[in-house]
């Protein structure tokens, strides 16, 4: 089967002489590297956040940040690694400010009422993408991802959304690979559950989930 | 071909592996040969494959450019007024 990675920030040939650049205080050259990346930090905040204008602080926040210690940016990283990483950081603190807890962890390992057994078999048919508008499909997959717990949707969200690799993704969440592909399936799972009940729900014509 | 059958929750266990691509050619054929015969494997194989390219082709949160000229100006003010630090460079 042909795999389904996806690789972001694969334009690196010169990467690495932006970020030399500045370092040495180019503000153009990081100019730069904010139009490459601004949209996966963006979006792996609203992710985490659930909140568009915490998510518009941790952009501002995580390329400020690291603006700011590019200094300590060793290089054998890719500097979107390293970057993501900050805007993780950032994200979780801005969700634990929001909830004001101290709980919210990427340690957290939690069982969900769902576990990762697969109740619901049945084949999505047609195509959602089909059937449903952009706008009330992308209702749906937010609604969806959204009751996944932090640890689980941060997961998902770097390796199949943006593309990361399992080795980036333990080493961005300070995580073992073990953890990460445990947390990668149950999401994947979980988030297949939810998304089959909707559209096999929608596929009988009844709106209110499964009847069979 | 001495390949025990592979039971559900092993296929289960296999599944990120086997949509990432990244398993042997001998486990992976292993699997195939449990989704020939295994229905509802099939069927989680295949959704959870939906699953991800769904969130992958449909980008939900994606930055509006008036929005995202706006934080990068914000962003660039903001690194002038700051000095990478030096440290380690």
């Amino acid at each position: 089967m042909e795999t389904i990675q996806k690789r972001a920030g694969e334009d690196v040939s010169d990467e690495l002489s932006l970020v030399q650049s500045a370092k040495a205080g180019d503000l153009e050259a990081f100019s730069e590297l904010v139009n490459r990346y601004d949209r996966n930090v963006f979006r792996i905040a609203q992710h985490i956040t659930h909140n568009e204008e915490d998510a518009q602080d941790v952009v501002q926040d995580a390329f400020l940040k690291a603006y700011q210690n590019l200094g300590q940016f060793q290089g054998n990283s890719k500097f979107y690694t390293w970057l993501v990483r900050i805007a993780v950081n950032e994200a979780l603190m801005k969700l634990r400010k929001r909830r004001n807890e101290k709980t919210v962890s990427l340690d957290e390992d939690v069982e969900t009422e769902e576990g990762s057994i697969p109740r619901e078999v049945a084949d999505w048919s047609p195509n959602p993408e089909q059937i449903y508008g952009q706008s009330e499909l992308g209702d749906i997959l937010r609604k969806t991802i959204q009751g996944l717990p932090p640890g689980f949707r941060t997961v998902f969200v770097l390796r199949d959304v943006e593309g990361l690799s399992t080795e980036e993704t333990a080493e961005m969440l300070g995580l073992s690979v073990p953890a990460v592909k445990s947390r990668l399936l149950r999401a994947r799972l979980q988030l297949r559950e939810r998304l089959t009940k909707f559209f096999k729900a929608r596929k009988n014509g009844d709106g209110q989930g499964e009847v069979h | 071909m001495e390949t025990a059958k592979v039971k559900c929750t092993e296929f289960l266990k296999e599944l990120t592996d086997y949509l990432d691509g990244s398993l042997t050619e001998s486990t992976k054929a292993e699997l195939d040969e449990h989704l020939h015969w295994c229905h509802e494997c099939h069927v989680v194989m295949n959704t959870t494959k939906k699953t991800i390219e769904i969130y992958r082709d449909n980008q939900i949160y994606e930055l509006p450019e008036s929005l995202r000229s706006r934080l990068h100006q914000a962003i660039m003010t903001k690194c002038k007024g700051a000095k990478p630090s030096k440290k380690n460079a």
